[in-house]
């Protein structure tokens, strides 16, 4: 189904640190593995990124933190999500992220957690086998 | 959730503003789908009523940054604002990075302006082959602007003039001179040209130049003259930012100018006449493709046209000729 679909996915940086390399190097491989990148940049809050998940329909949300704030942030984004009707959206993240916080991440719903030194194509598998449903 | 609404339910929720639904059938018409049509069709009787705007020029000359403050200005009217920014997609992968958004943050708490990205998708002339009926469903979403703006130009993406009312081109200092001022293309399809970055060194001989240029043309009485509206759309204090009421009156005057003079009626029928063209290009190849699958002969007439055993005008006046003639 949906054949002709392209895989459209926003790549954001919540909070307030400002080290995009990562996300950027993540949005890249993405648009070279055919996917659209809405590509949100820096300090997004919880709010703009659902709201602009939303408004671009996008299939999944990645997320890149390395500031801590991920027990803070991801809780956040999957409430608004629900709250707005768009759980369907996948949320996967990155980052510096402790493997004991990435279970409970995931018991709320977050999806995979890659943590630095990760291939590209790992992520990128991921999403394809993930998104297929 | 995602498969159960109707087409109808859809454009329902849709005609009430609801963003998720606009989302949706963006997505439905831009992949094509299978409803496309039914949609547009749904969509249709909404539309007509909303100012477009279309915003062209190079990359990097700040036309996401001018787009911000004038849909600002726009909601300072109170007018709800949709937003169309293409990017281009990659002749590889066919993938995108749209990175529109970044400067289009002042308006993204605000539930009065809708914005979508869009890749190109391989159309050339600045859009994608979709913006217009993703305008329509921006109207119908009851947005009364509608804002397009193209992906990076160079001389020859002009496809925006027949999509929008008022057109601006963005231009920076020592980007050439009169000459390059002069030349068809993208700078005889502004309604207003704006010199972004007028801070920076080169300003004023670029103003004459373009000015020159400009004054150089004939016009019809009672014709609009092309504007130059010099602006900075960055800066450190918001008080150092020039220009933009500036722009936002010249815009103003120019759709005055549209409705007092009848102008828009040519406008519109240009647009309709232009996207009927495009209408009939898509679905004629369509069915002719579909014509010829299954029977091998589409292969074989390429094959025929490498091996120079065809030519390429030969080949479709055939095809037309089997596919065509019982309607004539």
């Amino acid at each position: 189904m949906n054949k002709g679909r392209k895989r459209r996915i926003l790549i954001a940086k919540p909070g307030l640190d400002g080290h995009d390399r990562g996300a950027k190097v993540v949005a890249r491989a993405l648009r070279n593995a055919g996917m659209e990148v809405i590509y949100a940049g820096l300090h997004q809050t919880p709010l703009q990124i659902v709201n602009a998940a939303i408004d671009e329909d996008v299939d999944a949300i990645g997320l890149s933190i390395l500031s801590g704030a991920h027990k803070t942030i991801f809780p956040k984004i999957m409430t608004l999500l629900k709250e707005k009707g768009a759980s369907d959206i996948l949320v996967f993240g990155g980052g510096t992220i402790p493997k004991k916080d990435r279970v409970e991440l995931t018991s709320l719903g977050v999806g995979e957690i890659f943590t630095t030194g990760t291939d590209t194509h790992v992520i990128i598998d991921y999403l394809n086998r993930t998104l297929e449903t | 959730m995602k498969k159960k609404l109707s087409t109808g339910e859809m454009v329902s929720r849709l005609l009430a503003g609801d963003r998720r639904a606009a989302a949706r059938l963006i997505t439905l018409v831009e992949n094509e789908m299978d409803d496309h049509h039914e949609v547009m069709s749904l969509v249709y009787p909404y539309t007509g009523k909303a100012m477009i705007l279309g915003i062209t020029g190079a990359g990097g000359a700040g036309k996401s940054t001018l787009t911000d403050h004038l849909i600002g200005k726009f909601r300072e009217q109170g007018k709800k604002v949709g937003v169309v920014v293409v990017d281009p997609s990659s002749p590889f992968s066919g993938g995108a990075f749209l990175g529109d958004r970044i400067r289009l943050q002042s308006h993204s708490q605000d539930d009065g302006v809708y914005i979508r990205s869009m890749a190109s998708r391989g159309y050339l002339g600045g859009l994608s082959r979709a913006t217009y009926d993703v305008i329509r469903i921006m109207e119908a979403m009851g947005n009364e602007v509608v804002i397009v703006e193209t992906l990076g130009a160079g001389q020859d993406e002009v496809d925006v003039i027949h999509i929008a009312h008022t057109c601006l081109v963005v231009v920076t200092p020592g980007m050439g001179d009169d000459i390059q001022a002069m030349k068809a293309g993208i700078m005889e399809i502004a309604d207003i040209i704006v010199l972004n970055k007028a801070d920076l060194d080169g300003t004023d001989r670029s103003l004459r130049h373009l000015q020159g240029a400009l004054t150089a043309g004939s016009f019809e009485e009672g014709a609009w003259m092309p504007r130059v509206v010099p602006t900075v759309s960055t800066a450190n204090k918001p008080e150092d930012l020039q220009g933009i009421d500036e722009l936002a009156a010249t815009i103003a005057e120019h759709q005055t100018y549209l409705r007092k003079t009848r102008a828009i009626d040519r406008v519109r029928y240009d647009r309709v006449e232009q996207e009927l063209g495009l209408i009939f290009k898509d679905e004629l190849q369509k069915i002719i493709f579909k014509g010829l699958k299954g029977t091998g002969k589409k292969r074989e007439y390429i094959n025929s046209i490498i091996e120079q055993k065809n030519d390429p005008y030969s080949v479709v006046e055939e095809v037309l000729n089997t596919y065509l003639l019982p309607w004539e």
